[in-house]
């Protein structure tokens, strides 16, 4: 088994909130003991909804969130010991939004060519090379460079932010919502793209997202987060054909269904509620004020990730019952 | 057929921009029966809002509604006064929209929120519609509603704002529910509760629902009708099921197409997701003929030339030179 490109370990993020003045310092656990690993060439999807922890991961995994608690290591050395350069040429992010995620004030020549000079590409030509192998890559004419980000198209805009995440040839590209900005008519060409480059360039990918059509079809293994902790983990097969988490269930149960393909067993999977808060998540299983499942047991002891079969694991007490 | 409840024909919302005037939605035709779901259906820019917001009597410049009717309960309102639209709204269509904090007074407690339809409208007095109120707030399953009344908007969550902006809209029992993208800014299992409540609550009471979203399966999901609308342009009208099943514009057919779908995968592998090309145009600029044609891969010079009428179906209608 090929070695993992990148291993998060027992992973804990906290931020104080508040203040001591007005009802005390309070500890919100963004991220509480998430342990995950991606394998070169692999794509990971990261499920979960808004205040789940996913994008405070991905940033800790950029270096840009300090973690509380735990280990990250990227290419068998951990980042706290690497400086920004390094971390730089192995990891890289493609944001949501395009619009506001690139510098309206510089030609894409300068967004691309830019972390070439940082990087120690001092040959004008060279880099001037690499920036059109880049655009026709992503699927931009070379006259493009010479133009500002208000001059593109919301799709063209994503194609720059990938260009920009690539440039460096990372081994490791975190994309954070990478479609949901984008009009349904664009994202197929959008997420065609990333699949492409990962085959061509040799990517791995977290691929983080709240459609489930889109993570179903990307990735090869899938984690599921709910208030700061990984519910089930598996291969996309055991996450969407035998799903045994049931805010997986729920999840899936949630995605509007024109075929009515859904049977009881998924009308009853549906969660009820909404997300507590991760400043004060409930005792035990944070999930259980929303599980249809919910026992005794589940209000006060905290389920841990156990395996269901050889690399799927569910944190459930029922998970071994279908439901 | 007996009369619809909304009729709106060939209506056209003009846009003034530099001292031009641009069709923004042109040639829009669609009846809604009493106590009908019908869902319209596109893109952003695509017109669908701001067709919602012409049933509402909303339009402020630089949009105005230019030819053509919307006739509600036999009555044409495309021209009514301000002091009949004001009557109109909240009594006979309610409306929800996509954030509800921008939609919500900041400054006034959701219940006295409420409440104050049943004054305007129904001549209730303050005491007798805050209990409704408290109903009412009841009814769209909000907890202990008798405290929440007295909660400010920024006291509650993005989805029991929602609960409360569905609470507000159907308080008078209007004929018509006008739910521009209600769930968009919603996590996906709320966004599943909240549809839930909708319908069920619209149903229970006969409420006829205007469903406007860019989620394709989502309306299909909710609606018996759906309408897909192209640069301002309905281009094709069908039964939920047949937008799926047998799309019949080329359009259609490639959204249904380019979306990774649950399920698929396990069926098939992976299959490379079917693209459309190009851009959606934008109002200054949409391209003569069917305005489809630039990324249309069945185009011909007729497509590039003329606009297509609208071709009949069983049920419904499309709008396209090649699959009438």
């Amino acid at each position: 088994m090929a070695e993992p490109l990148l291993q998060v370990d027992d992973l804990a993020v906290h931020f104080l909130v508040g203040s001591a003045l007005k009802g005390g310092i309070r500890t919100l656990k963004a991220v509480d003991g998430v342990r995950l690993d991606v394998k070169p060439g692999e794509c990971l999807g990261l499920v979960g909804e808004s205040g789940c922890g996913k994008s405070t991961l991905a940033l800790s995994i950029m270096g840009l969130v300090p973690p509380t608690r735990g280990r990250i290591s990227l290419g068998g050395r951990e980042i706290s010991n690497q400086d920004r350069m390094e971390r730089a040429r192995q990891v890289q992010m493609v944001f949501q939004d395009p619009y506001a995620s690139l510098n309206p004030r510089q030609t894409v020549r300068r967004t691309l060519a830019d972390p070439l000079s940082l990087h120690g590409v001092t040959s004008r030509t060279e880099r001037d090379h690499r920036v059109m192998d880049m655009l026709t890559k992503v699927g931009l004419r070379p006259d493009h460079a010479d133009r500002y980000p208000h001059e593109f198209s919301g799709g063209q805009r994503q194609r720059i932010g990938i260009a920009r995440a690539l440039i460096l040839q990372p081994r490791l590209v975190i994309c954070d919502e990478p479609v949901s900005a984008l009009d349904v008519s664009i994202r197929a060409q959008i997420i065609n793209l990333l699949l492409e480059l990962k085959d061509e360039m040799g990517l791995a990918y977290i691929l983080i997202s709240h459609d489930l059509g889109v993570v179903e079809h990307v990735s090869d293994r899938v984690a599921v987060m709910y208030l700061g902790r990984i519910v089930e983990q598996g291969s996309w097969q055991e996450i969407f054909e035998d799903p045994r988490h049931p805010y997986t269930r729920a999840l899936i149960a949630a995605i509007p269904d024109p075929f009515h393909r859904a049977d009881a067993r998924v009308a009853r999977a549906k969660a009820h509620g909404e997300i507590a808060s991760a400043l004060n998540p409930p005792p035990g299983c944070h999930f259980n004020p929303r599980c249809p499942m919910k026992a005794e047991r589940c209000l006060v002891e905290a389920p841990t990730l156990e395996p269901v079969a050889d690399g799927h694991r569910a944190a459930c007490h029922f998970r071994d019952s279908t439901g | 057929m007996s009369a619809p409840l909304l009729e709106v024909d060939d209506l056209h919302i003009t846009l003034q921009s530099d001292g031009k005037v641009f069709n923004a939605a042109e040639q829009v035709s669609f009846r809604i029966g009493r106590g009908e779901a019908f869902g319209l259906v596109g893109e952003s820019g695509c017109g669908k809002s701001i067709t919602a917001l012409a049933v509402m009597g909303l339009l402020r410049r630089p949009l105005a509604v230019g030819r053509g009717r919307i006739v509600l309960d036999g009555e044409e309102i495309q021209h009514a006064s301000a002091a009949r639209w004001r009557e109109l709204r909240g009594s006979r269509v309610g409306m929800i929209f996509q954030e509800p904090m921008t939609a919500l007074n900041p400054l006034s407690p959701v219940g006295r929120q409420i409440a104050e339809m049943f004054v305007l409208h129904q001549n209730a007095s303050w005491s007798e519609a805050m209990d409704r109120a408290e109903d009412a707030l009841r009814q769209v399953q909000v907890p202990s509603p008798e405290r929440r009344i007295k909660d400010y908007p920024h006291q509650l969550s993005g989805g029991m704002r929602q609960r409360v902006m569905i609470a507000i809209a159907l308080a008078c029992q209007p004929a018509l529910l006008i739910a521009d993208e209600p769930t968009t800014a919603l996590d996906v299992t709320v966004q599943a509760e909240i549809i839930d409540l909708m319908t069920g609550l619209c149903a229970a009471k006969g409420t006829a629902i205007l469903m406007i979203s860019h989620d394709l399966g989502l309306v299909a999901n909710m609606c018996r009708r759906v309408a897909v609308m192209y640069a301002g342009r309905i281009v094709e009208s069908q039964p939920a099921e047949a937008i799926f099943a047998t799309p019949r514009h080329p359009y259609t057919r490639g959204l249904v197409d380019s979306l990774p779908r649950l399920g698929e995968r396990a069926k098939r592998g992976r299959q490379r997701l079917r693209e459309i090309a190009g851009v959606v145009p934008s109002i200054t600029a949409f391209p003569a003929g069917c305005r489809f044609n630039p990324r249309c891969p069945e185009a011909t010079d007729t497509c590039r030339s003329t606009a297509p009428q609208v071709t009949r179906l069983p049920d419904g209608f499309v709008r396209c030179h090649h699959h009438g």
